[in-house]
């Protein structure tokens, strides 16, 4: 009885979930009459700010991963050394992003950086594309921080630490050498997630009017009809790609840690 | 080591040090752009403190936006709870093959990232005019889904495509929780001579109670705050509170600024209400769940 059931509740998901995807890669192959063909993918891979934004977010990306990493894995290291005390208070900073909606943040974003303030970062195209890497960083701060707190349970740092002093190693020396490879699974992992999340972001880069990858395929939607299902694959395919390397990692590293 | 033999005196405030990149990070680009829309929200044209701007809001459009985003995220909260617990206990209970979860959980993390403005396209070529259910229900059983009163571009429409990051993000949450539900308990609740019905009213669900409502208030945020989705649908007309929100912010639609802040605190306070439940009920949760 629970198992007809249980089947029940699958096949109806699986049905649900399958559906869209499906129908969107159906709809993407219709374009010439009649026939299923690849035209809207070859229509897509032949509009230059299709690579022109995907670029664009693409090094956005890696900018977030490389400073999401430089601000967590020494804050969360030093935390876990010297200042447990502070663990609750960052961790609850770190969750604020899933609080307070992304559009409140980038609207803060334009009244307290804009042209007459301070700090004019939304004067310049390379002013506010540092701001809109920091709001991705506040977007991925939540699964960084995360991911690499809970990597550095698994090492003792506090050994590990002395251990380096002893041997005449400098903070910079113990990051770089020492800590920063023993939790490389756990940064990776947060890396392929922020990657996912950079890609597929729409409301940050809209508001601050950067040629990102999100804006582009809103903007494809609101004017043709068959090539925004070519491009709901491709995001698929991305988001589907960071995930399947994440779990591979993860996986490679159980692996490992099963052999030593 | 001759430095840390000094004392505590100025050990303390070198060891806050360490944090300070971190904390001017969250300062700069989190804290200080949030109170300066909530400080916004109070303060007149001339900066001067005022109620006003939580007055205006209570205008018809204003209040039906909010209305109908918190029926919208309750509604998706709600469907996507239900049916995500009902397929996480199908595959932690229901004597499924073991090989359906690691797939499931994988998809899950996929399906959950995998929203915003694709996901919008993937339900018009799906359940548009045109797309591949409307076309197929219609030539094959005569079945007009718009004539039926369906329109994916309405609430209802809008409901369908959040279920699809609602669902597989409760799955992602809950099947962690009803793995440690022990099994000894529901050994000992048959022995006593519970039914299968009584263990779920009795035991079972008391425990999950506020993992499930904190997981509720979860959805209930993620939906709250979604921009991207909801307007890749509809465009900028359909009338909740962060298309409103997003049509301010680019063109000053409400033809005050100061409205705009009110607007995006009081969204504020639903997600921040909506979260506080979670983490309060989520620390009460994992007491039993060690």
């Amino acid at each position: 009885m629970t198992r007809i059931f249980a089947w029940i509740a699958l096949i109806f998901g699986c049905v649900y979930f399958l559906l869209p995807l499906i129908g969107m890669a159906e709809f993407s192959l219709k374009m010439r009459r009649g026939v299923y063909s690849f035209d809207a993918y070859r229509k897509v891979f032949e509009d230059p700010t299709f690579w022109a934004t995907f670029g664009y977010s693409l090094t956005l990306a890696a900018a977030t991963i490389v400073v999401g990493v430089l601000l967590v894995v020494p804050t969360a290291y030093w935390v876990r050394l010297r200042l447990p005390k502070a663990r609750p208070y960052i961790e609850f900073i770190t969750l604020l992003p899933l609080v307070i909606p992304a559009i409140v943040v980038v609207f803060g974003y334009i009244r307290m950086f804009n042209t007459s303030s301070i700090l004019p970062l939304t004067g310049s195209a390379i002013g506010t594309d540092f701001l809109l890497t920091m709001g991705y960083t506040t977007l991925a701060l939540p699964y960084m921080y995360r991911s690499v707190d809970t990597g550095l349970r698994t090492i003792d740092v506090a050994t590990l630490t002395e251990a380096a002093q002893t041997l005449g190693a400098g903070w910079i020396t113990i990051m770089a050498r020492i800590i920063l490879p023993n939790v490389m699974i756990a940064v990776l992992s947060g890396a392929f997630l922020t990657l996912a999340i950079v890609m597929g972001e729409f409301t940050m880069a809209a508001l601050l009017n950067r040629p990102a990858f999100g804006p582009y395929m809103q903007l494809l939607g609101a004017n043709r009809a068959y090539e925004p299902p070519a491009l709901a694959v491709i995001a698929f395919a991305i988001t589907w790609g960071c995930m399947g390397l994440m779990q591979l990692v993860t996986r490679l590293a159980k692996h490992e840690r099963a052999k030593a | 080591m001759i430095r840390r033999s000094k004392g505590t005196m100025d050990r303390l405030p070198l060891d806050w040090l360490g944090l300070l990149p971190f904390a001017i990070f969250a300062l700069l680009f989190l804290i200080l752009p949030t109170l300066k829309i909530v400080l916004g929200a109070f303060q007149g044209p001339d900066g001067g403190l005022t109620l006003q701007n939580m007055i205006d809001l209570n205008t018809a459009s204003i209040r039906s936006a909010y209305w109908t985003s918190i029926k919208l995220s309750v509604i998706t909260a709600l469907l996507g709870g239900g049916i995500g617990f009902a397929m996480a206990a199908a595959v932690v209970f229901g004597g499924l093959p073991k090989r359906i979860r690691s797939p499931l959980l994988t998809f899950s993390g996929v399906a959950s990232n995998f929203a915003g403005v694709p996901l919008a396209f993937a339900f018009i070529a799906t359940l548009g005019p045109v797309g591949l259910v409307t076309i197929w229900l219609k030539t094959n059983f005569g079945i007009n889904l718009r004539m039926m009163g369906f329109n994916l571009l309405s609430f209802w429409g809008l409901v369908i495509t959040y279920l699809f990051f609602q669902i597989p993000l409760m799955i992602l949450i809950i099947t962690p929780a009803l793995d440690g539900l022990k099994r000894e308990w529901r050994e000992a609740a048959s022995v006593l001579g519970a039914t299968g019905a009584q263990y779920w009213r009795m035991v079972a669900l008391p425990i999950l109670f506020p993992s499930l409502l904190g997981t509720f208030a979860l959805l209930f945020a993620n939906a709250f705050g979604a921009v991207a989705t909801a307007f890749a649908l509809t465009g900028p007309q359909l009338n909740i509170v962060p298309i409103k929100l997003f049509a301010q912010i680019r063109g000053d639609v409400l033809g005050n600024p100061n409205l705009g802040y009110a607007l995006a605190f009081g969204m504020i306070l639903i997600t921040a209400a909506a979260n506080t439940v979670y983490i309060v009920l989520r620390i009460r949760s994992e007491r039993w769940l060690k």
